[in-house]
């Protein structure tokens, strides 16, 4: 072996260093919490639920379905949930942004009087106590917003508040999913 | 003294056991199943599950609503007769293979299962590369040099051969 190779080789050991630390340096910053939704691409589950306001009235998938839209999972024991509602509040009015809900593991007395005090940004909430909506979904916790297409198959997924920061990316695809339709 | 700091360390520790279990098999209890190997099938399938919002606690332990909800869906399908892999197959078509503990070998956990064959194939590789080079300087002694190595060795080994 030469005295090059050698000392080439003497760097090699900084090499690895040096890779591993910009391995390292990109999971910095990064959510461990955030992880694909297996959802994304698949049609909306099948489900036949009550809607919170009305006990009489049931709805279906079919029901979210003609134009793309948000799905939007809350209760009134989330914190972060009371935070985003103004926001929901006002893309829905001042955008026409259509939201559903669907109130997660709630009751329906204080969640209906939470919609009467701040405001109803749904065109409905399906009620779902216990949650079994929830798991179909592949919900994590609230609260959870999904964009649908016009044929109900999820396009994209955030946990998490939805608010200036994080309405943007799917407002644009929003937007777009609304050009396809039309 | 020693023996007195041993007994309460058992002390402490007999009392945590006694805490920790009659909890553990209150929980199991809890949830009804049509048959008894049933119930082993659900301990098993909450431990080798993973909850989906608290990432370091499978579904078992876990005290969050959507464990609740899982441990509850689990029980569900196993007394409506499902097999584990059906169950299994469940969980992954919501939430993704992330709540599996044990993760499945394919393109995404390909560097997952491989690495550490590479790891041992890059030791290996390195025990023959540095163990070839000690060798070579070996053999780039002189001739004069090596006598005088094999002269010192002979005088070495005599003394213990006596």
């Amino acid at each position: 072996m030469n005295a090059t190779t050698k000392r080439l080789l003497l760097l090699l050991p900084t090499l690895i260093a040096f890779a591993l630390g910009i391995f390292l340096y990109q999971g910095i910053g990064q959510d461990p919490n955030k992880m694909e939704s297996s959802l994304i691409g698949q049609p909306l589950p099948n489900f036949n639920g009550q809607t919170l306001l009305s006990p009489s009235r049931t709805v279906t998938q079919v029901d979210m379905l003609g134009q793309a839209a948000l799905i939007n999972v809350w209760a009134t024991w989330c914190p972060t949930c009371r935070a985003e509602h103004e926001f929901l509040v006002g893309i829905a009015k001042q955008d026409n942004v259509r939201i559903f809900g669907v109130n997660y593991h709630d009751q329906r007395t204080a969640a209906q009087q939470w919609l009467q005090e701040l405001g109803n940004p749904y065109v409905f909430s399906v009620f779902d106590p216990k949650g079994v909506l929830g798991i179909d979904l592949g919900v994590v916790g609230a609260p959870e917003t999904y964009l649908i297409d016009a044929k109900g198959v999820v396009i994209d997924k955030l946990i998490g508040e939805l608010n200036e920061r994080t309405w943007p990316p799917l407002r644009t695809k929003y937007l777009s999913l609304l050009e396809e339709t039309n | 003294m020693f023996k007195s700091v041993l007994t309460s360390v058992l002390f402490c520790l007999a009392s945590l056991a006694s805490l920790g279990l009659p909890l553990a098999q209150a929980d199991i209890k809890s949830y009804e199943f049509a048959e008894p190997e049933m119930a082993q099938r659900f301990v098993d399938l909450t431990t080798v599950l993973r909850c989906p919002k608290c990432q370091n606690q499978n579904l078992a332990d876990s005290g969050s609503i959507i464990a609740q909800d899982l441990r509850k869906q689990v029980q569900t399908l196993i007394n409506a007769g499902q097999t584990d892999r059906q169950i299994t197959d469940f969980m992954v078509q919501r939430y993704g293979e992330f709540i599996l503990y044990d993760p499945p070998f394919n393109k995404a956990t390909l560097v997952l299962w491989l690495a550490p064959f590479g790891m041992v194939l890059i030791g290996l590789w390195a025990l023959w590369f540095f163990g070839r080079k000690t060798h070579n300087q070996g053999a780039m002694l002189t001739p004069s040099e090596q006598q005088k190595l094999d002269q010192l060795l002979a005088d070495n080994q005599t003394p213990s051969r006596d």
